[in-house]
């Protein structure tokens, strides 16, 4: 858009609320693809995204899996990282003088390796005034304990959800797996026990192999797919999602451009998490931001919620 | 480091399936160290999906011509055709719109003054040592350059090298240049007759092995470039990990290579994995 046009055109309300968070627009990083939100101050003004997720934590630090952690593939990356962090001592000491400076509000991914220890981060997640709220991650198809364990078993995930509720003074977001039959269970079991939003959807459980050598093409055997090929799957549950529950739900998946943020807008999420694409363009939360706004413009739309969950049957 | 939307000055073959690449980049090389890399977009349609890590051959200015605007500053990349992703690269023209991601990463530490100066290159291994061999040179060191590959084809920018005043030694698996043989056998009649020496390398992973463990035996400092397929090339995704010294399965230890490295000291990896299998990914950093 012309600079003369923007100053013609009134710009369109693009803030959101999810679970009580007042987020400027409703773009966000996927956790685990954008670090601890300093690696990509050299390319983005992190006071244009609606938010910052960081990167998974746990009590202790993390060390993650094996290499080769990464492949590409058709549309999409297998990664099998395993959730290496540096733990939350480390978070609050190293990463949050940092995330302090920043006026955009910060979600914290965080997981367990047991039940209890979900409940303990979720605590000194409290000790954080600047961390507006928790994001817990039930859903890393890449190890067995603090991820999808929890997250395919309704009662488990109610479980986990009912302690965390019980420990975490801010509100909480519950990160959903897509590898279960009916994603639409776990997402009424943990709005039950309390989640003030769902997230949804982590990564698909696939697999490659290199023909040459006949071996996997990661180290972990399987990992999580990402990225444009996982779309359609995504919209669709985000979709099943919305009409199964009441709390705001915040659609990830594929999305590398605007007309890809506003499908999971269209069919009901109030937000959304942008993901591998900021590995492919680091840039690229700032132009899906942009793209919302010129659509909402052109269709002469003055608020965005006039958008979220417009889908015609 | 910066995001770039730029455009290509020029794309040759420089021998069968290597070409150079010259991007317009302003600013670039004030920022840029040798042993640093960029992150290359392909095209901005998909596939590929990632971009691609590169390794900086050099940078520089186009002689400034008769239309009287400043010189323009590039950045120039050598790399293999290995895949889809370098592929499509060798079928870009001057004036194609691309983008790129950098300076990236921690290049060579060159500030020991002391000694000879052995750079080890495999194949496209070379690429990050011309832009180091540059800076040893000003720094009034003595460099010598041994080259390795499996044919003559292999065997890229000797002359550029030699114009800096950098003795160069070449070793083909065929014979077909040089001397007959592996790189790594030059390197141990080198440190044989030039003891206080200090070694660079980068190449595929095997012969890094084979750099490190005649290091070790002559108790030479080796440095070390190593390729690693990355996804994001900033620090975030932790995809290019490689395991640090003293790396156990009970006390673990992943470096991450897009932001520690890609460069090394050898003394800080762990090397019983390293050289196991062959990577070749056609140029990466």
């Amino acid at each position: 858009m012309s600079e003369l046009k923007k100053d013609i055109v009134r710009r369109p309300d693009m803030s959101v609320e999810i679970a009580g968070i007042k987020l400027r627009n409703p773009v966000m990083p996927a956790s685990g693809t954008f670090g601890y939100g300093e690696e990509y101050t050299p390319f983005i003004d992190m006071e244009k995204i609606g938010a910052i997720v960081t990167k998974g934590l746990s009590l202790k630090p993390k060390a993650g899996n094996p290499t080769p952690r990464i492949a590409e593939t058709v549309s999409g990356m297998l990664n099998a990282i395993g959730l290496q962090n540096v733990g939350i001592d480390a978070f609050i000491q190293h990463k949050m003088p940092f995330l302090r400076t920043v006026n955009t509000p910060v979600i914290a991914n965080f997981f367990g390796n047991t039940l209890e220890e979900y409940g303990e981060v979720a605590k000194r997640l409290n000790d954080i005034p600047e961390i507006a709220a928790g994001e817990l991650n039930i859903s890393c198809p890449n190890v067995k304990q603090g991820g999808i364990v929890f997250g395919t078993d309704p009662k488990a995930a109610s479980e986990v959800v009912a302690l965390v509720r019980k420990n975490l003074q801010k509100p909480l977001i519950v990160k959903l797996t897509p590898n279960v039959t009916d994603i639409t269970v776990v997402a009424r079991a943990v709005e039950e026990a309390g989640a003030d939003a769902i997230a949804c959807i982590n990564t698909l459980t696939g697999m490659s192999v290199d023909v040459n050598t006949r071996k996997p093409r990661i180290a972990n055997m399987t990992g999580g797919l990402s990225g444009p090929a996982i779309r359609p799957v995504a919209v669709r549950m985000v979709h099943q999602v919305v009409q199964t529950v009441s709390v705001p739900v915040i659609g990830i998946g594929g999305i590398v451009k605007a007309m890809d943020a506003l499908e999971f807008l269209i069919v009901g999420a109030k937000a959304v998490q942008v993901g591998t694409a900021n590995f492919v363009d680091p840039t690229a939360m700032i132009s899906i931001i942009e793209g919302i706004e010129e659509f909402l413009v052109a269709e002469g739309i003055d608020d965005i919620h006039d958008l979220i969950g417009s889908l015609k049957f | 480091m910066k995001n770039y939307r730029t455009k290509i000055i020029s794309n040759q073959e420089i021998s069968p399936g290597y070409f150079r690449m010259k991007i317009l980049a302003p600013g670039f090389g004030e920022n840029a160290h040798a042993g640093q890399f960029i992150m290359f977009r392909v095209q901005r349609s998909l596939p590929p999906l990632l971009r691609r890590p590169f390794g900086i051959f050099r940078t520089g200015f186009l002689p400034a011509d008769c239309d009287g605007l400043p010189p323009k500053e590039f950045v120039e990349i050598v790399y293999k055709v290995v895949g889809s992703g370098t592929s499509i690269m060798a079928e870009l023209h001057e004036g194609d719109k691309v983008e790129l991601l950098g300076p990236l990463g921690n290049g060579f530490d060159c500030t020991s003054r002391k000694g000879e100066k052995i750079l080890v290159g495999g194949g496209i291994g070379l690429v990050p040592l011309y832009m180091l061999a540059g800076e040893l040179v000003d720094n009034g060191c003595k460099v010598r350059l041994l080259m390795g590959g499996r044919t003559r084809d292999d065997i890229l920018a000797v002359t550029e090298f030699e114009r800096l005043g950098v003795e160069t030694y070449i070793s083909t698996d065929d014979g077909s240049l040089g001397e007959a043989g592996l790189v790594t056998q030059v390197l141990e009649r080198k440190l044989q007759k030039y003891p206080e020496t200090e070694v660079f390398t980068c190449g595929p992973m095997p012969m890094l092995a084979a750099v490190h463990d005649i290091c070790v035996k002559y108790k030479t400092p080796l440095q070390v470039s190593l390729e690693e397929s990355m996804a994001c090339g900033v620090g975030a995704c932790l995809g290019c990990v490689v395991k640090g010294a003293g790396h156990t399965e009970e006390k673990p230890s992943y470096l991450c290579s897009c932001k520690v490295g890609p460069v090394f000291k050898s003394q800080y990896l762990d090397w019983s994995a390293i050289g196991k299998t062959d990577k070749d990914c056609g140029g990466c950093a």
